[in-house]
């Protein structure tokens, strides 16, 4: 039963409720998006099979509820430290063989990585599309003529906590100066006495972990299946490139614009305009400013 | 202390360097000049780790450095300050100095002394503590990546064009600092196109061409050696 339908037209705001579903689902981009903007801002690697990870993460909550009855939010911590374990395995088995190779043998590299991954999760699991429904996803609020999901805004909390945790880990710790200091400088930050393969390395596995565990909070949210991270990942590169490459905040604020653009377009055309229109924009963006809609900085450089 | 054995290095196909052969001596300050492309630069990534040589051996107090990697290098007293400074830009002028401080080498000294002994160095950093290093001027950007080099507590101290582009008045700032820090009991290798003043303040000092060690001796001394202007101009 659609609980916005039955409120009735009268009682749902319809700005509020567009300015409601923007916020939350760029909430989920965003989480999606911070761990690929983090690998791409320190490594300059754009990893393709990102999307790979919130699949696999997706499937460890779906497998945990159905085998364990474990909530997938009780699953999250366990998913963070379980995909920081992947990111070093496939940090020391994939990605240190090709990080100082041209663009052109990572992109190769990562895409096979995600094509491998997806056809494991097929074998492994069938093409079949998973659902949970844990107790939250299907908890209404409605508030001042709007109506959304518990487990919508969980995601949503966890994912600004999430980016607001990483940004004050990559300014004021050491650890996060070193990470920086790499991306700004390799050579100069290895005359430091900084060991490069190391940030690298744990660049990555932070990076996969963020995305695990947005595997857990949006397993209640979509069906999973092998290529449930393609969906997703389109949006997260859209969003990396609008925030500036590399720019954590940008991040966030470009997951809400795709997502303003997604919601109001889907309300205006239709819903099977919204990938139509959020490419355009990135096409757009990718022409007219390059560097990101925020980037004032220049793209090279995780900054600040 | 430090030492080159026959060193081969090459970029690619292309040799850089052909049979080069140095000891910088504890304490001193030894100065390697030439011209551009000369080598000078690449004598200096072999010695810090950047680059390996393909034949020959680096040593320092006699250990072989060939398996240790550069940033391990720099716990061991090693530490180069890049040509064009390499700050850098988008963090502060503390947090670059902060990153110099990075090896077990420096932890082990008290970052925060270390600190005010490179803003009583040079006091324009503690002005300028919290800008941008990107936005310094040229001298105070060269000032910050000698003070960032300084708080990996250096035994020797390498430093590959430090006055380039600098102005007169700068350049002579930067010499008496090298003198300063040199007078503390750093070793410094000074690699520098300024060859008169870098002779002037050097106890030893080697020409390099084409790749060639092709002069050596004392510093003052070689100033006015025929052969040096001969070396360097290529005559």
């Amino acid at each position: 039963m659609d609980p916005a339908r039955r409120l009735g037209p009268a009682e749902i705001d319809v700005f509020a409720q567009l300015a409601v579903s923007t916020l939350l689902l760029g909430g989920i981009y965003a989480l999606i998006a911070v761990g690929l903007t983090l690998i791409f801002g320190i490594m300059r690697v754009v990893n393709f099979a990102h999307g790979e990870y919130l699949m696999l993460g997706m499937y460890l909550a779906f497998w945990a509820f159905s085998l364990l009855a474990l909530d997938p939010y009780v699953v999250l911590p366990a998913s963070l430290v379980i995909f920081f374990v992947v990111g070093l395995l496939t940090y020391a088995l994939v990605m240190r063989g090709v990080i100082h190779a041209s663009h052109n043998v990572q992109i190769f590299t990562t895409v096979g990585l995600s094509i491998a991954l997806q056809n494991v999760a097929l074998v492994l699991w069938t093409g079949d599309f998973r659902v949970i429904r844990p107790w939250h996803s299907s908890v209404v609020i409605r508030l001042g003529g709007t109506a959304f999901n518990l487990s919508q805004v969980v995601a949503f909390a966890v994912a600004v906590a999430l980016t607001i945790g990483l940004l004050l880990f990559m300014r004021r710790t050491h650890t996060g100066r070193v990470m920086r200091a790499t991306a700004q400088d390799r050579d100069a930050a290895t005359l430091m006495g900084i060991d490069t393969d190391r940030v690298y390395r744990l660049t990555f596995a932070i990076g996969i972990a963020c995305v695990g565990a947005a595997g857990a909070l949006v397993a209640p949210l979509y069906a999973t299946y092998p290529q449930a991270g393609l969906q997703f990942v389109l949006i997260a590169y859209v969003v990396v490139v609008l925030g500036g490459l590399g720019d954590m905040a940008g991040a966030l604020l470009g997951s809400l614009i795709v997502a303003a653009v997604e919601v109001a377009g889907s309300y205006v055309f239709g819903a099977a305009w919204k990938e139509v229109l959020y490419f355009v924009l990135f096409i757009g963006v990718l022409v007219f400013r390059p560097a990101g809609l925020f980037g004032q900085r220049g793209a090279e450089t995780l900054g600040a | 202390m430090l030492t080159l054995e026959g060193i081969d290095a090459f970029y690619g196909d292309l040799q850089a360097l052909y049979d080069v052969s140095l000891d910088v001596p504890e304490g001193k300050i030894f100065a390697l000049v030439g011209a551009n492309a000369a080598g000078k630069s690449t004598t200096l990534r072999v010695l810090s780790g950047l680059v390996a040589p393909r034949r020959g051996h680096v040593r320092f107090e006699g250990k072989d450095l060939a398996p240790v990697p550069a940033h391990r290098r720099v716990d061991l007293g090693i530490v180069q300050v890049p040509e064009g400074r390499r700050l850098f830009p988008f963090m502060t002028v503390t947090e670059n100095l902060l990153l110099g401080g990075h090896g077990a080498r420096a932890r082990g000294g008290g970052p925060a002394e270390r600190l005010d002994y490179v803003y009583t160095l040079f006091p324009v950093l503690q002005e300028r503590a919290t800008q941008l290093a990107g936005s310094l001027s040229g001298g105070e950007q060269q000032m910050c990546a000698i003070g960032r080099a300084l708080m990996a507590r250096p035994r020797v101290l390498m430093l590959d064009e430090p006055t380039l582009g600098l102005a007169p008045v700068l350049v002579r700032r930067i010499f008496d600092t090298v003198r300063t820090i040199n007078a503390d009991g750093m070793t410094v290798l000074l690699v520098e196109q300024n060859v008169r003043q870098a002779l002037t303040i050097a106890d030893h000092a080697a020409v390099l061409e084409s790749g060639r060690l092709v002069l050596s001796g004392r510093g003052p001394e070689l100033l006015g050696d025929d052969r040096l202007k001969r070396a360097y101009l290529g005559l």
